[in-house]
């Protein structure tokens, strides 16, 4: 019996696990239904654990606030840490409870709890002295030393086995005290994965295996279109966190806190009330019969207290007193920052676009002047409010040739908003001039091209968007075969035509400007000037660009055409830092204590550059909006035009 | 017990795209009865029953919009009339003109002589006390009159009022259209004939002389007739008293 003490704890913190992670599936499981393929799932977790999650935690976080915080650290931390446990665990259960092995598999025990040293090392220095403000605290405070509890007290426990000191009794004040101790290790550790801070290790692994998106894994373009409303639900978009699809609420408590999210969210650096850590644990909390935010020990919304927040699995989870506030949901970008970062591939932009959805579908509580702007999209198909026949009033001179009036043209231009705004014209006027240059006769839609529906779909409103989306489809369908594909300028309007009209039956070649200029340029068919100035230029990468389309080359190959060395911000790339434009956020225009445009500025500032490129209008109008003294703001269109015109 | 309240909409117009809506008018008409704590709001239109944009007005919360089902071109005020009268709602709210048809803005005119209430025109806002109601009409260039009205009164909303609350999808789906019979209506000639309206150019007048000259020019009389009072960096206290004398002279503060 006295052997067996040590197996028993084990065992017995199994099965208590057990009994925790059915009472957890309960709670998923009052989630909506989803299509899962489980098999495949299951099969595919290992390639998606080694490979995705690796890699995302291999990135160095955002805005290190701590030396050696690194992303390879935290790969070893867990690699050593976990791996040894697994393994130690395993073996205890040989060893302990059905004493096999002998020596062998005794000192192999010690030598996994020796491994497992060493990650509690790394542990230990990620914790103490200080921690990153990104990291919570609470029960993840406990964890290295009840890491050293466990080692320890196995450690001790297997010493008779392998051969070391002479079997003892537990029956002592010592071994008593050390039973404690181990007892203390196992709750935390085991048990603890059913509630507390490594529950991320078991939900983790359930998550990667039913991720509502399994399209994302290993696929070579992000998996960014959004996912049109359920068909059959009862309320439209989600109210109660019972109208998640259950494996959404297995993602949110996937969640480890790490806080890579909070560290690179755009609305959290400029002090808007968005924690996207937070509104996931938030989320987390409001899944269970009575949550509150009391138990969470990370960083708040900015500018909200804690502890104030209640929520239930049926109860709604946005409103003043509920368990977010309507600030918070309405401050996110849709940049994506954060589902790029998320080691445990949490899908936040999908949430927060659920809970838009039955904010102004179902209650019409679409903040600020965001209702204006749908009113105006349901009532002349554009953003702006005018008519879509004013959309080419500056390119009277450019005489654009509409596409009902020619055969066939190589790019069919999609104007998008740009078209009415006066700075955005500029880079129009600048992209045709350009593709004229090149041999490329552009034709246009004119009157017929409504808005995209981004904007829409963004704020919530599927129902304009879908109109708005149909009506665009119709259209380009009936000039099938008649354009080889859409140019636009705005990356806004290659997300929405590219990748998510297909689920609505519209399937078209659709190219950023940048993409195109990069071939034309490569082609020999542009044939820019060097820049010679000498002047510092960097380039703000377009989230709906980079982290929604992956593309971040084409852009610096268009600069490097025109003799332009990128000096490159710290955030740039897939891992670029929002404009504050996206998700409609304009329009809903929640205060922070900062703008985001003026944040991302200072990142550019930090450069020393002059100049600022940009690819979308949407960036160009932000950072422009930014006081001076800032970099100037040019589109690349506009920079390549420079360069051709001074190349004559 | 709960206030009868009508509110008449009629189909708005877009300028831009000139595509059917809610009308701006008739929706601020809507949501100034929505405030009224524990009103029975009876949304009323008389016109196409299947007309899409109605539903926006459902949108806004209410559960029922009836629709006296008149042709186009027919007169809607007899059978408006004929309607109210068996309703005898305690306040009836509507637009001042509707944005299509005649959009005349006598219909509400009309309408409270035959039914034999006073109207109160350009109505902003409004609270309810006891049979009365405190009203805030609308006046140009930003005021506003308190005017007191006694129950049944007719309101027409001018777009000084607070703007309408947004049209939520689901709820206009969900609300229900109730479909009235009403007889024949005399069809309303229309006195010649329709055309969109076409924007005639101003009439420049040229002013001659300084910059500042043609500014106030451009500015038009109202900013070259203030009486304002330029001070060049003048002492706190004299500026202070230079305000405080403005604001009491404006009304705005009691001396």
């Amino acid at each position: 019996m006295n052997a067996l003490i040590p197996g028993l704890l084990v065992l017995a913190s199994l099965l208590a696990l057990a009994a925790l992670a059915v009472a957890r599936a309960a709670r998923w499981r009052a989630g909506r239904a989803a299509a899962v393929d489980a098999v495949a799932g299951l099969l595919a977790m290992p390639g998606r654990y080694l490979h995705d999650v690796h890699d995302a935690v291999l990135r160095d976080p955002v805005g290190r606030a701590k030396a050696g915080d690194t992303g390879r650290a935290a790969a070893r931390m867990h690699m050593l840490t976990a791996g040894g446990f697994i393994a130690a665990t395993a073996l205890i259960l040989a060893v302990h409870l059905f004493a096999l092995g002998g020596v062998v598999l005794a000192w192999l025990l010690l030598a996994f709890l020796a491994l497992m040293s060493a990650g509690l090392l790394r542990l230990y220095a990620r914790r103490k002295p200080e921690v990153s403000p990104r990291l919570s605290r609470g029960g993840f405070d406990r964890l290295p030393y009840a890491f050293t509890a466990f080692i320890v007290f196995f450690a001790i426990a297997t010493l008779p086995a392998a051969g070391l000191i002479a079997p003892f009794s537990w029956a002592s004040l010592g071994g008593l005290a050390l039973l404690a101790l181990g007892a203390w290790a196992c709750i935390e550790l085991y048990v603890g994965m059913g509630y507390g801070p490594l529950k991320h290790a078991l939900n983790g692994v359930l998550h990667l295996a039913f991720h509502p998106r399994p399209a994302r894994f290993g696929a070579t373009t992000p998996d960014s279109a959004l996912q049109p409303l359920p068909a059959t639900a009862e309320r439209l978009g989600v109210e109660q966190p019972r109208d998640f699809a259950w494996n959404r609420l297995l993602a949110f408590d996937a969640c480890v806190q790490c806080g890579r999210c909070e560290a690179a969210c755009p609305a959290f650096a400029a002090g808007l009330p968005l924690n996207p850590k937070k509104l996931i644990q938030d989320l987390v909390a409001a899944s269970g019969t009575h949550g509150s935010d009391l138990g969470y020990s990370g960083s708040p919304y900015p500018q909200r207290p804690v502890g104030s927040a209640h929520g239930a699995i049926d109860k709604p989870i946005i409103g003043s007193g509920a368990m977010i506030h309507p600030d918070t949901l309405w401050a996110c970008t849709t940049c994506r920052a954060c589902v790029y970062e998320c080691p445990m591939m949490i899908e936040h932009v999908d949430a927060v676009v659920d809970l838009r959805r039955f904010q102004t579908l179902e209650l019409g509580a679409t903040p600020n002047k965001a209702p204006a702007v749908l009113e105006e999209l349901k009532a002349t198909d554009t953003v702006c409010g005018r008519p879509t026949s004013a959309r080419l009033d500056w390119a009277a001179d450019l005489r654009l040739p509409l596409l009902a009036e020619v055969e066939h043209t190589e790019a069919l231009l999609w104007i998008g908003e740009g078209g009415f705004d006066m700075r955005n014209q500029r880079t129009l006027r600048a992209l045709v001039k350009l593709l004229r240059e090149a041999g490329i006769e552009p034709a246009v839609l004119g009157a017929e091209e409504l808005d995209c529906g981004d904007v829409a779909r963004r704020l919530g409103d599927e129902k304009t968007f879908e109109a708005l989306a149909r009506r665009n489809i119709a259209t380009l369908n009936g000039y099938a075969g008649r354009f080889a594909r859409i140019v636009t300028a705005d990356p806004h309007v290659l997300q929405v035509l590219g990748r998510e009209y297909p689920a609505l039956g519209g399937y078209y070649s659709v190219v950023h400007h940048s993409t195109l200029l990069a071939e034309l340029i490569e082609a020999g068919r542009l044939k820019p000037a060097a820049d010679d100035s000498g002047r510092r230029v960097t380039f703000h990468d377009p989230c709906y660009l980079g982290r929604y389309n992956g593309e971040v080359s084409a852009p610096r190959r268009v600069l490097k055409g025109i003799g332009i060395k990128v000096v490159e911000m710290n955030r740039s790339g897939m891992r670029s830092s929002c404009c504050g434009w996206g998700g409609g956020s304009t329009f809903t225009d929640v205060p922070g204590k900062r703008r985001i445009p003026d944040v991302r500025m200072d990142h550019v500032r930090e450069t020393g550059a002059e100049l600022v490129a940009v690819a979308c209008p949407n960036c160009a109008v932000m950072l422009e909006g930014v006081v001076q003294p800032r970099a100037d703001v040019a589109d690349l269109a506009e920079l390549l035009l420079a360069a051709v015109e001074a190349g004559k | 017990m709960a206030l009868d309240i009508a509110v008449l909409v009629s189909v708005g117009r877009h300028p831009a795209s000139a595509r059917n809506r809610r009308a701006v008018l008739d929706a601020r008409a809507l949501e100034l009865a929505l405030n009224v704590p524990g009103a029975n709001i009876h949304l009323i239109h008389a016109g196409d029953a299947d007309e899409p944009a109605l539903r926006e007005y459902l949108g806004m919360g209410v559960e029922r919009l009836s629709v006296l089902g008149v042709p186009a071109h027919a007169d809607v005020l007899p059978v408006l009339v004929a309607h109210l009268k068996a309703l005898r709602p305690a306040l009836v709210l509507c637009g001042a003109a509707a944005e299509q048809g005649a959009g005349s803005g006598e219909l509400p005119y009309r309408l409270a002589a035959a039914l034999g209430m006073p109207i109160v025109p350009a109505v902003a806002g409004f609270e309810l006390h006891g049979g009365r109601a405190q009203l805030a009409q609308a006046l140009p260039r930003g005021r506003r009159r308190g005017v007191e009205a006694a129950l049944p009164v007719l309101l027409s909303v001018d777009r000084a009022a607070p703007e309408p609350r947004q049209s939520a999808y689901a709820r206009a789906q969900r609300g229900q259209i109730e479909r009235i019979a009403v007889p024949a209506a005399p069809l309303w000639q229309p006195p010649g004939e329709e055309q969109p309206a076409r924007k005639r150019p101003k009439r420049l007048k040229l002013i001659s002389g300084s910059g500042a000259e043609r500014m106030r020019a451009a500015q038009g009389a109202a900013a070259s007739a203030g009486k304002g009072q330029l001070l060049v960096q003048p002492e706190p206290a004299a500026a202070a008293q230079a305000i405080y004398d403005y604001l009491l002279s404006e009304g705005i503060l009691r001396g």
